[in-house]
C-alpha cells in the first residue's frame, strides 16, 4: 500500500530498504557517525535527497570538479572552431624546438618531434575525445532508455524481438562491432563516429531498464493509470521512467567512461578518428614508438584519458549512492 | 535441466547466426577492398583488380557470398571446415588454428584468474565494508577500470619487463628495497585480517620480520636466479592450504574433512615422487592433463571415503585441495627448471610476440618461456577484469548480507563462517555469474587492444588486418572463435545461475 502515499512520480519509499541494522548486522559498525536525520526537522524532495546524497560523497565531488576544470580548460584554451582561446600557441604551428621538446614554462606539455606545441595538441584532443564521449553517451542512452522500457511495458513479440536483438549485439565483442562500425564511418567525422558509437553501446541499459520497467509495470500506480484511461505512451513517460530515473542516469554517466574508453582505444586501432581530426587515443598511437626518447609525448594523453574516465566512474558512484542508498552507511 | 540447458543452446546458437549476419554485412560494407590496388601504379593494375574480384567474388550479391561462408562453417559439423581465403589467397582455417591457440590460452588464463582474484577482493572488501583496506581495494578497481588499456600495457612494457630484466641479471635485493617490500606486506597483510588495533600491530610485526628474513635468506642463497621449492615446499604450501579450504568450506571444527585434507596432500606428495622420473623426463601436456584429472579424481575419492556426516562438503574440501595440490606440484617443476631457464634466456619476459622464435629447450623451459610471454599480457587483462569482477561481488555481498535470511543465520547463533560463506556468498554468487559471463566478451575485446601493443601474431592482429583490408574472411574467424567462446561462457554462466537458483530450473 505504500505506492498510494508516494504515488508522485519519482517518489520512492526509501525507509523500508534502509534498515538501521543493516550495518550492525553485517558486524562492523565502523565507528557510526551519528548523522542527523534529514527529514526530522525539514522535509525534502526527492531531488533534493539525491542531490545532498551526492554532494556528500566527497569523491564524486572533487571528481565533478576536476571535471568542470579539464572541461573548462579544454574548450577555452586553443579555443573552438572560430572562437580564440586564451592559450597563445596554436596546434598547427611549428615552434623552435627548446632542447629535445622536453616540458618548458613555455610549452608545459612539451613539444613533439616537429616542434608542435603539445599542451595545445592534446587539448585538441581532449576536445575531440569530450565531445564524442558525451554525444555517445547521450545517443546511447536515449536508445536503450527506449528500447528497455517499450520490452519491459508491452511484453509479448516487442519484448522477444527486441531482446534477441539486443542478444545479438551483446554477442559480438563491443570493441569488435565498434571497429567496423568505426571504420565504416571513419569518413563522416567525429559525429558520424559518435553516432555509430551510441548505436552499439545502448545494451547494458536496455537490459538494466527492461528489468527496471518490468517491475514497475506492476506496481499500483501504473495500474491506477491504466484504469484511468492513459495512454501507453503517456505511462511509460510520465509513470514508468521518472521511477526508473536512478538506473538510467547512473548508467548514462558510465557509459561516457566506457565511451572514452572506446573511442581512444578505437582510434589507437586506426578505426577511429581519422586525422585531420584528432583524439587522446590517435596521440598515443602516433606518439607510442617515441616512449624511450619523449616520454612526455606518451604520458600526458594517456594521463587525460585517465583522469576523465576516472572522474567520470566516480561521478557515477556518487550518483548511484545518491539514487540508491540501499548500501550506504548512513541512513537518509 | 537438461532442456533447460538445450534451450539455452539453441537460443545461443540463433542469437549467434544473427550476430554472424550482422558482422558480415558490416564487415564487407565497411570499406573498399580494392582501395589498395587503385592507388597503385603497378602496371598490370586492371588485371590484379580483377582477380581479386574473382577472388573475393565482388560480382556476386551479399547473400550468395554469406550463404558460402555459412555453409563452409557448416561444415565444420561433418568434419571439413571452410573458413575461406583471405584477400592474398590464404586459407583462413590453418590461419585461425594457430592464432587461436594463443589468443584463447592468454583469455582463458586472465579469465580464471580474474574470476577468482575479483571474488575473493570483493568478498573481503564487502566483509571489511569501510575500511582502510575497503577504501583502498575501491580506489585501486576504479583506477584499473578507467585505465586505457593500450596506454597501460606500454608503460607496463617499458617498466615492469624492461626493469625486471635488467633487475634478474644480479638477482638480489638491497637492503632498502627489503624493508620497503616488508612494510608494504605488512601493512597489506594487517589491513586485511583486521582486528583491533594491538592485533593489527601484532600482525604487522610479524609479516615484517617473516618477510624480511626470508628475503635475505633468498637473497644469501642467490634464490632469485637459483630458485628452489622442493617436496618440502610443496607439502607445506598444500598442507595450509588444506587448512584454509577445510577452515573455508567445513570449518575446522569438522576433524574429518580436515583429516581428509591432509590425506590428500600426503597421497599427492606421494604420487608426485613417483610420477616424478616421468614428469621431467618426458613430460608432454597430454601427461600433465591426465594427472591432472586423475589427482582431482583421486581426491574427491578422498573425500567420499573419509565421508562423515557431511559428504559433499569432504568431497569439495579435498577437490580443492588437490587441486592446489596439483598446482604445486607444477610450480615446482617449473621453478625447478628456472635456473636452465635463465641460461637459455637471460632476459625472460619478452615483450614482443607469444612465443620465442627459434627457442630451444626442453618442454619445462618451453613452458616457462610461454608463461614469461603471457605474463603481461595476463596481468593487464586480469586487472581490468579484477577491477569489474571485485565491484560488483562487493555490491552483491553487502546486498545479500543486508538480506533478513542472514539475520535469521546470525541470531540462530551459526558461525560467522557459515553466515558468509553458507547464506551470503552462495546467494551474492547468482548475479555475479551473469557478470563475469558478460565481461568475457569485454576481454575478448581487450585481447585485441593487448595483443596488438604487445605484437602476437593472434586473433588480434587477423581481426585488425582482415579488416583493414575489407576481407570478410578472417574478421568472420575472429568472430567464430569468439562468438563460440562467449557462447560457451554464457552457458556455463547459465547452467551455475541454475545449479545455484533452483527457481531458474523451470
Amino acid at each position: 500500500m505504500s505506492d498510494i502515499r508516494n504515488s508522485n512520480p519519482g517518489g520512492e519509499d526509501y525507509e523500508p530498504q534502509v534498515s538501521v541494522a543493516s550495518t550492525d548486522a553485517i558486524g562492523l559498525a565502523a565507528g557510526g557517525s551519528a548523522a542527523p536525520l534529514p527529514g526530522e526537522d525539514k522535509s525534502y524532495s526527492q531531488g533534493q535527497l539525491v542531490a545532498r546524497r551526492f554532494f556528500r560523497h566527497r569523491a564524486a565531488l572533487s571528481s565533478m570538479i576536476v571535471l568542470g576544470i579539464i572541461i573548462i580548460v579544454a574548450f577555452t584554451s586553443i579555443g573552438i572552431g572560430p572562437i580564440p582561446g586564451w592559450w597563445p600557441n596554436s596546434y598547427t604551428l611549428q615552434y623552435d624546438k627548446i632542447g629535445d621538446g622536453a616540458p618548458t614554462w613555455q610549452y608545459p606539455f612539451g613539444q613533439d618531434t616537429g616542434g608542435k606545441d603539445y599542451f595545445a595538441l592534446v587539448m585538441r584532443g581532449t576536445q575531440f575525445s569530450l565531445i564524442i564521449a558525451f554525444a555517445v553517451g547521450i545517443i546511447s542512452t536515449v536508445v536503450g532508455t527506449l528500447i528497455g522500457a517499450l520490452a519491459g511495458f508491452y511484453r509479448g513479440w516487442v519484448e522477444s524481438l527486441l531482446m534477441r536483438l539486443t542478444d545479438v549485439f551483446i554477442v559480438i565483442p563491443l570493441l569488435v562491432v565498434a571497429a567496423v562500425l568505426g571504420k565504416t564511418a571513419s569518413g563522416w567525422g567525429i559525429w558520424g563516429l559518435a553516432l555509430v558509437l551510441g548505436l552499439v553501446t545502448w545494451t547494458s541499459l536496455a537490459r538494466l531498464v527492461r528489468g527496471e520497467v518490468l517491475s514497475l509495470r506492476e506496481r499500483d500506480f501504473v495500474l491506477a493509470a491504466q484504469a484511468v484511461g492513459t495512454s501507453p505512451w503517456r505511462i511509460i513517460s510520465r509513470h514508468v521512467l521518472p521511477n526508473a530515473v536512478g538506473v538510467i542516469i547512473v548508467s548514462a554517466t558510465l557509459s561516457i567512461s566506457s565511451a572514452i574508453l572506446l573511442e581512444t582505444s578505437l582510434s589507437f586501432l586506426g578505426f577511429g578518428v581519422q586525422p585531420p581530426d584528432t583524439s587522446l587515443g590517435t596521440l598515443i598511437s602516433e606518439y607510442q614508438a617515441a616512449f624511450t626518447t619523449r616520454p612526455w609525448l606518451f604520458w600526458w594523453p594517456g594521463l587525460m584519458i585517465l583522469a576523465i574516465a576516472l572522474c567520470v566512474n566516480f561521478i557515477g558512484d556518487g550518483l548511484r549512492d545518491a539514487f540508491d542508498p540501499r548500501q550506504n552507511r548512513s541512513k537518509d | 535441466m537438461l532442456k533447460f540447458i538445450l534451450r539455452r543452446i539453441g537460443a545461443s546458437a540463433l542469437v549467434l547466426l544473427g550476430a554472424s549476419l550482422l558482422m558480415y554485412v558490416l564487415t564487407i560494407n565497411s570499406g573498399d577492398p580494392l582501395k589498395d590496388l587503385r592507388e597503385s601504379n603497378v602496371q598490370n593494375k586492371q588485371q590484379l583488380i580483377d582477380q581479386r574480384i574473382a577472388l573475393m567474388r565482388l560480382d556476386d550479391p551479399w547473400y550468395e557470398r554469406y550463404w558460402d561462408w555459412l555453409r563452409g562453417v557448416g561444415g565444420c559439423f561433418t568434419g571439413n571446415c571452410d573458413l575461406g581465403v583471405t584477400i592474398n589467397g590464404v586459407d583462413v582455417l590453418g590461419l585461425t588454428q594457430q592464432a587461436a591457440v594463443s589468443t584463447l590460452r592468454l583469455i582463458t588464463v586472465s579469465t580464471v584468474l580474474a574470476i577468482i582474484v575479483g571474488i575473493a577482493l570483493g568478498i573481503l572488501t564487502a566483509i571489511r565494508q569501510y575500511s582502510g583496506f575497503d577504501y583502498s581495494i575501491t580506489f585501486s578497481a576504479f583506477l584499473f577500470f578507467s585505465l586505457p588499456v593500450f596506454w597501460a600495457a606500454t608503460l607496463l612494457k617499458e617498466y615492469a619487463a624492461i626493469q625486471y630484466n635488467n633487475w634478474i641479471a644480479v638477482g638480489q635485493y638491497a637492503p632498502w628495497t627489503i624493508v620497503i617490500i616488508a612494510v608494504v606486506t605488512g601493512f597489506l597483510i594487517q589491513a586485511v585480517l583486521g582486528g583491533s588495533r594491538r592485533r593489527r600491530l601484532v600482525t604487522a610485526a610479524a609479516v615484517f620480520a617473516f618477510v624480511t628474513i626470508m628475503l635475505f635468506v633468498f637473497n644469501a642463497l642467490d634464490w632469485w636466479r637459483n630458485p628452489m621449492f622442493g617436496i618440502g615446499g610443496v607439502l607445506v604450501v598444500s598442507a595450509a592450504a588444506g587448512v584454509l579450504v577445510t577452515a573455508l568450506v567445513a570449518g575446522l571444527r569438522n576433524r574429518r574433512a580436515l583429516y581428509a585434507a591432509f590425506t590428500t596432500v600426503v597421497v599427492g606428495i606421494v604420487a608426485y615422487l613417483a610420477f616424478a622420473p616421468l614428469l621431467v623426463n618426458s613430460p608432454s601436456w597430454g601427461l600433465l592433463a591426465g594427472l591432472f584429472v586423475l589427482a582431482v579424481l583421486v581426491s574427491v575419492g578422498i573425500g567420499a571415503a573419509w565421508g562423515g556426516y557431511a559428504r559433499k562438503q569432504s568431497m569439495l574440501v579435498t577437490g580443492i585441495t588437490g587441486v592446489i595440490t596439483s598446482l604445486m606440484v607444477f610450480a615446482d617443476l617449473l621453478i625447478a627448471h628456472w635456473a636452465s631457464f635463465l641460461g637459455v634466456k637471460s632476459r625472460p619476459i619478452s615483450t614482443i610476440g607469444s612465443q620465442t622464435p627459434n627457442f630451444t629447450g626442453g618442454f619445462w623451459e618451453q613452458v616457462l618461456d610461454m608463461a614469461t610471454q603471457i605474463l603481461l599480457p595476463t596481468i593487464l587483462l586480469t586487472l581490468v577484469s579484477v577491477a569489474t569482477h571485485s565491484r560488483y561481488t562487493r555490491s552483491s555481498m553487502l546486498e545479500t548480507l543486508n538480506q533478513d535470511y542472514v539475520r535469521t543465520a546470525r541470531s540462530k547463533g551459526l558461525s560467522e563462517r557459515e553466515v558468509i560463506v553458507k547464506h551470503a556468498f552462495r546467494n551474492a554468487l547468482i548475479p555475479i555469474t551473469t557478470i563475469v559471463a558478460f565481461d568475457f566478451a569485454a576481454l575478448i575485446g581487450g585481447a585485441v587492444i593487448t595483443e596488438q601493443v604487445f605484437g602476437w601474431k593472434g586473433m588480434g592482429a587477423l581481426f585488425q588486418d582482415g579488416l583493414n583490408a575489407v576481407d570478410p574472411a578472417p574478421v568472420m574467424a575472429f568472430f567464430l572463435v569468439t562468438g563460440v567462446a562467449a557462447v560457451l561462457m554464457n552457458l556455463l554462466a547459465d547452467i551455475a545461475y541454475a545449479a545455484l537458483d533452483p527457481r531458474i530450473r523451470r
